[in-house]
């Protein structure tokens, strides 16, 4: 411990506009100086060499603690979905589970919002948040009765909580596993329509509205849905919402071959919908992206389509598919960053995600211009069912520091 | 893996999707000289797959296809193994990969399989070494099918190409319908589909098909109505009121008949649902229906398809 002085670096804090070149001083585990008049001369000199020195990713919703898998992706804190086995529906499987990563990985769990995630009986969120739960969450699926919903948000609010939700609707979705258009048409595959996601969000916008809850919608992937996100924002509701490399990137044409690591939860979308998806994100309606990462193993994934378990192992390629949209111009590094740290910190009411003096030395050396390509054999994660195989792209993590400690 | 050089350059069949018209009615000619065979009063031994083992993989209940496969290899000269989800180890929760290796290793030169999830029979042939016969995934594709009924067309009416075909059913959870309108279209043929608005699955127009929800409107002159099977054991419950109601809308009878050009062909796949889809005065029709005819026309467009795609493996000049 002591002090660390990051030299030479281009610091990428979310809260300013523009990135600093200069010099981050770190004492123990926090952030003591962002270009310190004087560097101690007890401080540990480390020369960044120019790589851009950012906040750690924290990630909103993962279904699996995988530290290697974190790691390579720079992601230095993650809020575990409760859909574990068993469930985190229990104050002391929360407590148990939030010790999963630590000292180098700090995992923030969800309470489940239904006891065994059910959607019927209120699970005790009180005394999860007392364990250590960070927000609430419903699972891989939206709570089909909305009483019960009405419900979850109102004890959430009391307990100053965000609701972390699926955005299908349970009806229209049930026994599918693609989105109606012509790509399910051919391959014969159940879908829904598109706007089960729509008619969910209306839903919850409408109950968050009486019940004066922090309602964040995990994963948003239409035009319609960020729409009603957008109308919501403007109206000042607390409403959120994050979407995915895989929505920004790929449409429901990755499905054409059965491949079923492009099976997932919420289904892959039209064209049209994946260019919202991006609009989304470039006007600010899309306030985090997530990896979902969920990782999966031949057992859950070499089976037919209509078998295979949905998810994709998404923490490796996070911030390099990430990237593109500043590549592309439709981000700012910085505003990046605040997706994919500072607005998830503030959801889930972290103390992190920034390079504010006093703020926790979790840092990540970013090289934004490496090429690599992504190999689905090749991946540190606990299975490697990415969509994204072969892939070329752009932005890899050097270093990582998590709470002052390089690993 | 494919002989480019040959008239059907496919390993496997699939689909439909993926064929060339011209492909596709190689297969069709093909099949035309089996016909003949199978007709003659004496033997109808071919012989041409001695010594090759045809495994028919059926994961899901199967009685006419399943027949109508094993008398094809039979016929032509193969060791036929029938085998039934039922009593095999995919119960006991062996997974479809491991029954592909499996079947695989016991060196079987063509399988045959059925599966009910779409997707299912690519998944088993990219992972086996012989070529493998589509006989129906989920709602995806039933090739055999669409190929028979593009034969039972052709002799019937002496071309597929600018006929007035009407398909009529539930599209929605039908792989005989996206095979057939695949195959129908890209013989030239005239599609138009109808559904109850329930059963129309979305975008159907991209096939080239004209979708109707009003059966008397599709089958204004049309050449051949072909009507599909109101699949029971795939519905929820909610598609339909009742088989009542879907008759008085969907059932063809020989008032409905009658719109149609006056020597309409109708055709099903079976087994049919007398009185629901198809009344008997209509499916036994002795001039218009063609429904028997379509189970012959299997059996010889099936020794078709086994015999091209075993060409290669047998060492057929020219497709070695």
């Amino acid at each position: 411990m002591g002090m660390i002085a990051i030299e030479n670096a281009r610091l990428c804090d979310p809260a300013a506009d523009i990135i600093i070149d200069g010099t981050l001083l770190i004492r123990d585990t926090v952030i003591e100086a962002v270009n310190p008049a004087t560097i101690p001369v007890n401080a540990e000199r480390i020369d960044a060499a120019g790589l851009v020195v950012a906040p750690g990713i924290i990630d909103l919703g993962v279904f699996k603690t995988d530290k290697p898998a974190f790691h390579f992706g720079g992601i230095t804190r993650a809020a575990l979905m409760p859909d574990t086995s068993p469930t985190l529906d229990d104050p002391g499987l929360v407590q148990h589970a939030g010790r999963g990563g630590k000292p180098d990985f700090w995992v923030h769990p969800l309470a489940a919002a239904t006891r065994g995630l059910a959607g019927k009986d209120l699970a005790e969120i009180a005394m999860m948040k007392a364990a250590g739960a960070r927000g609430v969450a419903t699972g891989r699926a939206a709570i089909a009765d909305a009483g019960v919903m009405l419900r979850v948000l109102r004890y959430a609010a009391a307990l100053d909580l965000t609701v972390v939700t699926h955005a299908e609707d349970a009806g229209l979705t049930a026994g599918t596993i693609a989105t109606e258009g012509e790509t399910a048409t051919r391959l014969g595959l159940p879908a829904a329509p598109s706007c089960a996601e729509a008619i969910a969000i209306t839903r919850d916008i409408a109950l968050a509205r009486i019940s004066g809850a922090r309602l964040h919608f995990r994963l948003v992937t239409t035009a319609e849905g960020f729409a009603l996100i957008r109308a919501a924002k403007a109206d000042g509701l607390a409403i959120t919402c994050g979407t995915s490399p895989a929505y920004l990137f790929l449409s429901d044409a990755a499905v054409s071959d059965f491949r079923t690591f492009a099976r997932l939860s919420p289904p892959l979308r039209s064209e049209s919908d994946r260019q919202a998806t991006i609009a989304a994100v470039a006007d600010g309606t899309v306030d985090v992206i997530t990896s979902s990462h969920d990782p999966r193993g031949p057992e859950d994934k070499r089976l037919p389509f209509e078998d295979a378990a949905p998810g994709m192992a998404g923490a490796e390629t996070l911030l390099a598919l990430s990237l593109n949209l500043v590549r592309e111009g439709q981000l700012t590094l910085p505003a990046l960053m605040r997706l994919l740290a500072a607005n998830p910190a503030r959801l889930l009411g972290l103390d992190a995600g920034s390079l504010t003096p006093g703020a926790p030395a979790d840092i990540i050396f970013i090289d934004p211009e490496t090429p690599w390509r992504v190999d689905s054999r090749k991946m540190a994660a606990a299975a490697g069912n990415t969509p994204f195989h072969g892939l070329p792209v752009q932005g890899r993590v050097r270093k990582v520091m998590k709470g002052g400690i390089f690993y | 893996m494919t002989s480019p050089s040959t008239p059907f350059p496919h390993r496997h069949l699939l689909g439909i999707a993926g064929l060339a018209p011209h492909e596709i009615r190689y297969l069709l000619d093909e099949a035309e000289h089996w016909v003949a065979l199978n007709r003659a009063a004496s033997r109808k031994h071919d012989g041409r797959l001695e010594g090759l083992t045809q495994i028919n993989a059926f994961f899901e209940n199967s009685t006419r296809t399943l027949l109508s496969f094993e008398i094809a290899g039979k016929r032509l000269g193969a060791d036929v193994i029938n085998m039934h989800a039922a009593q095999s180890s995919v119960k006991k929760g062996e997974t479809l990969i491991d029954t592909a290796v499996t079947l695989n290793a016991m060196r079987a030169d063509v399988i045959v399989i059925r599966h009910q999830s779409s997707g299912a029979v690519r998944l088993i042939a990219d992972r086996v070494d012989c070529p493998v016969l589509n006989a129906g995934d989920g709602r995806h594709e039933h090739p055999t099918q669409a190929l028979l009924d593009a034969l039972t067309i052709r002799t019937r009416k002496g071309s597929v190409e600018g006929q007035i075909v009407t398909i009529c059913g539930d599209v929605l959870h039908s792989r005989v319908a996206r095979s057939n309108m695949l195959c129908l279209t890209a013989l030239g043929a005239q599609v138009r589909v109808v559904a109850p608005p329930t059963l129309m699955p979305a975008e159907i127009e991209r096939y080239r098909v004209a979708p109707f929800h009003d059966f008397n409107a599709a089958l204004r002159d049309a050449d051949v109505i072909m009507m599909l099977r109101l699949q029971n054991e795939r519905m929820d419950g909610a598609f339909i009121p009742s088989s009542r109601e879907y008759h008085a809308l969907y059932g063809l009878t020989p008032e409905r008949l009658a719109l149609a050009k006056p020597d309409a062909l109708v055709m099903h796949p079976g087994p049919m649902n007398r009185g629901v889809e198809i009344l008997s005065s209509v499916a036994d029709h002795p001039e218009k229906s063609a429904i028997t005819e379509q189970v012959e026309m299997g059996v010889a467009m099936r020794m078709a398809c086994l015999d091209v795609l075993t060409r290669r493996s047998r060492g057929v000049a020219g497709w070695a």
